[in-house]
């Protein structure tokens, strides 16, 4: 019986068994320079990243995306006239900023999402949010399966999605859950939750358990997710993030106050100067930690390597091709019949 | 519901400023943890004649033995024989594949030499574009074995390329980063190998081959890759042997006449090929591979298989609509294919079907004859024993006769005087 091959295909000469040799190197050859290397071409063609945030008006969304950045990049709501103010519907509004530092070159876009559950009816407001990531997902997906590619395809996909929790104290939303139940498995979600400055250490520490436990209970896979833990020290690692800090209870600063002498970042109240980066007063230090300093390019890889490839061969699978979907998003978008 | 989506155009990318650290400048050790856990692949392919010293070279620039048997010179034709190591040096974990053409260049005819490495070379190129093109694919931990550097190895004639290297080199080089070096450099006096070395580039210039560029964009390798490439092509000695120079021990090959030091600057270009190749090019190398060599062989490949990117005014996609007619032929062919073996199939029962029967008949054929046999023994027995019955009563009825004949006999006799005894006393005995 003859294989069902549809092109012949040249069997490559089969390699042995990979033998390891390892202790008897008699000499330096240079092969651990390969990692400068690396760093170096990585530092010349620069990083993109790509932030959403979403969350109710007024929960410091802004504010907080401007801290973690130490800059701009997104613009407040100056002025509270509630007409201009809340949109009719969700929004997605896409900022990009370079920003440098220490020869290291990022493109940060900020994702923004006004008028998520602001409305007196908000059902299917994940909606629209849910359509842009997958948008995004498609235009990398286009970019790939061209004949002529470029040389480095746009990353335009959200590599992190920040969820802000309303600081109420009790427990989760139904929007929060439907939210999170709908947007875990096309995006890294990290839930935060917001103006932690309203509760107090055993508020705030019954809180977070509450939450944990409600998205347990309901199935949500939030940032670090348990199944993508690749060897014992990342599962370690993670799960002392996931059972213990996570979500992280952050406050939100760009003003600067003087404190025991030191310039910080904070926010004045009659009561006492809360300090933005002291983890006594809140965790913005631990999000900024996890998010940046530590795990942006895991944030980055998980979203290319399981997100994305999950989008794709769904897409690939659907009636084994894809119908016409015009690039240019601003068009309204024709379904497949 | 409407979205609209704002966006900033590229060009409009405001620069910031930041106001103190963030930390993101961490992300270029992120990127290379991430790296190193997961080890590097490299891949050498060595194209020369039998005998020029490849596998020494290889054992000499990766300080190791690696276990080969010398090649023949009777190879038939050119074939390519791969062999993967993995090496260690602290923490990174390379695996390197080192590819070896034996019979190079032993053949009387040499038309067909290059075709098995070029067959090599796009082998592996479309055993990434299958994996690449899957549903299903797991692109982050694929082995790579796409060569990412060829050694063409020179012989030390000291004129100039053989016409099967320039051959050779032309239809490689655009599948491969081509290094030439020059092989047994130990043969070549100084003042010929710099002759000779500006006889082969001027060589390769004029047939238009084009050999491996160092990358010199980027400042801190630009100046020794620059001075680095005048040496080209980098003549070479190889030895894993050591000979003790002055107090040290060091590579070298010892003649009559001197010592050649595989690391002395001054005998040969060996220091500089190893800077070239592993300490300041690898990452390039591989970079050359994937974004120029390999996408050059999938666009070739998705054409020829009759895809195209329309432009942008007309519908997009007909990659994804010929895919979708291929995969329906494909469904087509092999629904035709399973048809066939159905009917194959059915066929073949039949066959066996009646085979069987014909078993059977003559099967019951034979038990019929059998039987008949049996039966005609069983008469013929029968018939015997009848006769021996019949022979037995016979001789019977005449044992019977003749006893009876006898007792008359007797009783005759006796009767005879009884008789003349009787016939005075009864007269009713009467006589049998």
């Amino acid at each position: 019986m003859s294989e069902l091959v549809p092109e012949p295909r040249p069997k490559p000469a089969v390699p042995m068994k990979p033998v390891s040799i390892n202790s008897n190197l008699l000499g330096y050859i240079g092969i651990d320079t390969i990692i400068e290397q690396m760093r170096k071409k990585t530092m010349k063609t620069g990083f993109d990243f790509n932030i959403m945030v979403v969350g109710q008006s007024g929960l410091g969304k802004s504010t907080l995306v401007n801290t973690l950045f130490k800059s701009q990049v997104s613009r407040k709501a100056s002025s509270w006239n509630r007409e201009e103010k809340i949109p009719k519907t969700v929004e997605i509004k896409a900022i990009g900023h370079v920003i440098e530092e220490g020869g290291v070159k990022m493109k940060l876009t900020v994702i923004d999402t006004p008028g998520f559950g602001d409305q007196i009816n908000n059902e299917n407001c994940w909606e629209p949010i849910e359509k842009y990531i997958n948008e995004q997902y498609e235009k990398f997906l286009k970019e790939e399966v061209n004949i002529a590619r470029k040389k480095r395809i746009p990353d335009t996909r959200v590599h992190c999605c920040l969820y802000f929790i309303s600081p109420t104290g009790h427990s989760l939303r139904p929007l929060d859950l439907e939210f999170m139940k709908h947007l875990s498995k096309v995006v890294n979600i990290i839930p935060v939750i917001a103006k932690a400055d309203t509760m107090t250490l055993e508020e705030k520490s019954e809180f977070k358990q509450r939450v944990r436990k409600e998205l347990e209970v309901n199935g949500i896979e939030f940032y670090p997710q348990k199944e993508f833990d690749e060897d014992l020290e990342d599962k370690t690692e993670n799960d002392k993030i996931r059972q213990e800090s996570m979500p992280f209870a952050v406050v939100g600063s760009d003003k600067e106050y003087q404190v025991n002498g030191k310039r910080v970042l904070g926010r004045k109240t009659p009561w006492g100067i809360i300090e933005v980066e002291n983890l006594n007063h809140c965790e913005f230090a631990l999000l900024r930690d996890f998010v940046i300093r530590t795990h942006l390019q895991d944030l980055k890889e998980v979203t290319h390597n399981i997100h994305y490839e999950t989008y794709r061969a769904k897409r690939l699978n659907d009636n084994g091709g894809l119908p016409p979907v015009s690039v240019d998003t601003e068009e309204s978008h024709e379904s497949n019949p | 519901m409407a979205v609209a989506v704002g966006r900033q155009s590229n060009e409009e990318l405001r620069n910031l400023s930041l106001s103190g650290h963030v930390g993101f400048d961490s992300l270029p050790d992120q990127l290379v943890n991430k790296s190193t856990s997961q080890g590097f692949c490299f891949n050498i392919l060595c194209v020369g004649e039998t005998g020029i010293g490849k596998s020494t070279l290889m054992d000499t620039l990766f300080n190791t033995k690696f276990e080969s048997d010398p090649a023949t010179h009777n190879e038939p034709g050119v074939r390519l024989k791969a062999r993967s190591y993995e090496l260690q040096e602290s923490n990174v974990r390379l695996k390197l594949t080192i590819v070896d053409t034996v019979g190079f260049g032993d053949q009387i005819n040499k038309d067909d030499s290059y075709k098995p490495i070029v067959e090599y070379i796009d082998a592996q190129f479309e055993a990434y574009l299958q994996e690449e093109l899957k549903i299903k694919r797991s692109l982050f931990n694929y082995h790579d074995t796409r060569i990412h550097a060829c050694l063409y190895f020179i012989a030390p004639t000291g004129h100039s390329l053989k016409s099967l290297d320039l051959v050779t080199m032309k239809k490689l080089d655009s599948k491969v980063n081509i290094i030439p070096i020059i092989a047994k450099a130990d043969t070549i006096a100084k003042n010929e190998l710099h002759k000779f070395k500006s006889k082969i580039m001027s060589e390769l210039v004029s047939n238009g081959v084009q050999i491996y560029q160092f990358p010199t964009d980027e400042e801190t390798v630009a100046e020794i890759n620059a001075t680095m490439s005048v040496h080209l092509p980098f003549a070479v000695v190889g030895s894993t042997e050591e000979v003790k120079i002055g107090n040290k021990m060091a590579k070298a090959r010892q003649y009559p006449w001197g010592v050649v030091q595989v690391e002395n600057e001054n005998h040969c270009d060996f220091v500089k090929l190893r800077e070239m190749l592993i300490r300041v090019n690898m990452e390039d190398l591989r970079e050359q591979t994937h974004t120029r060599h390999y996408e050059l062989y999938r666009r070739c490949k998705l054409e020829e298989m009759g895809f195209k990117d329309t432009d942008p005014d007309s519908k997009p996609f007909s990659l994804q609509e010929t895919y979708e007619a291929k995969r329906n032929e494909f469904l087509g062919e092999l629904q035709k294919k399973e048809e066939e073996m159905r009917q194959m199939f059915v066929m073949r029962v039949k066959e066996k079907e009646a085979e069987l029967k014909e078993a059977e008949k003559e099967l019951h054929e034979k038990f019929d004859l059998l039987k008949r046999t049996h039966q005609e023994e069983k008469k013929k027995v029968e018939d015997k024993k009848k006769e021996l019955e019949d022979e037995v009563n016979n001789f019977q009825k005449k044992k019977a006769a003749a006893q009876l004949l006898q007792s008359q006999a007797q009783q005759s006799g006796a009767q005879q005087t009884k008789k003349d005894k009787d016939k005075k006393n009864s007269p009713w005995l009467c006589t049998e």
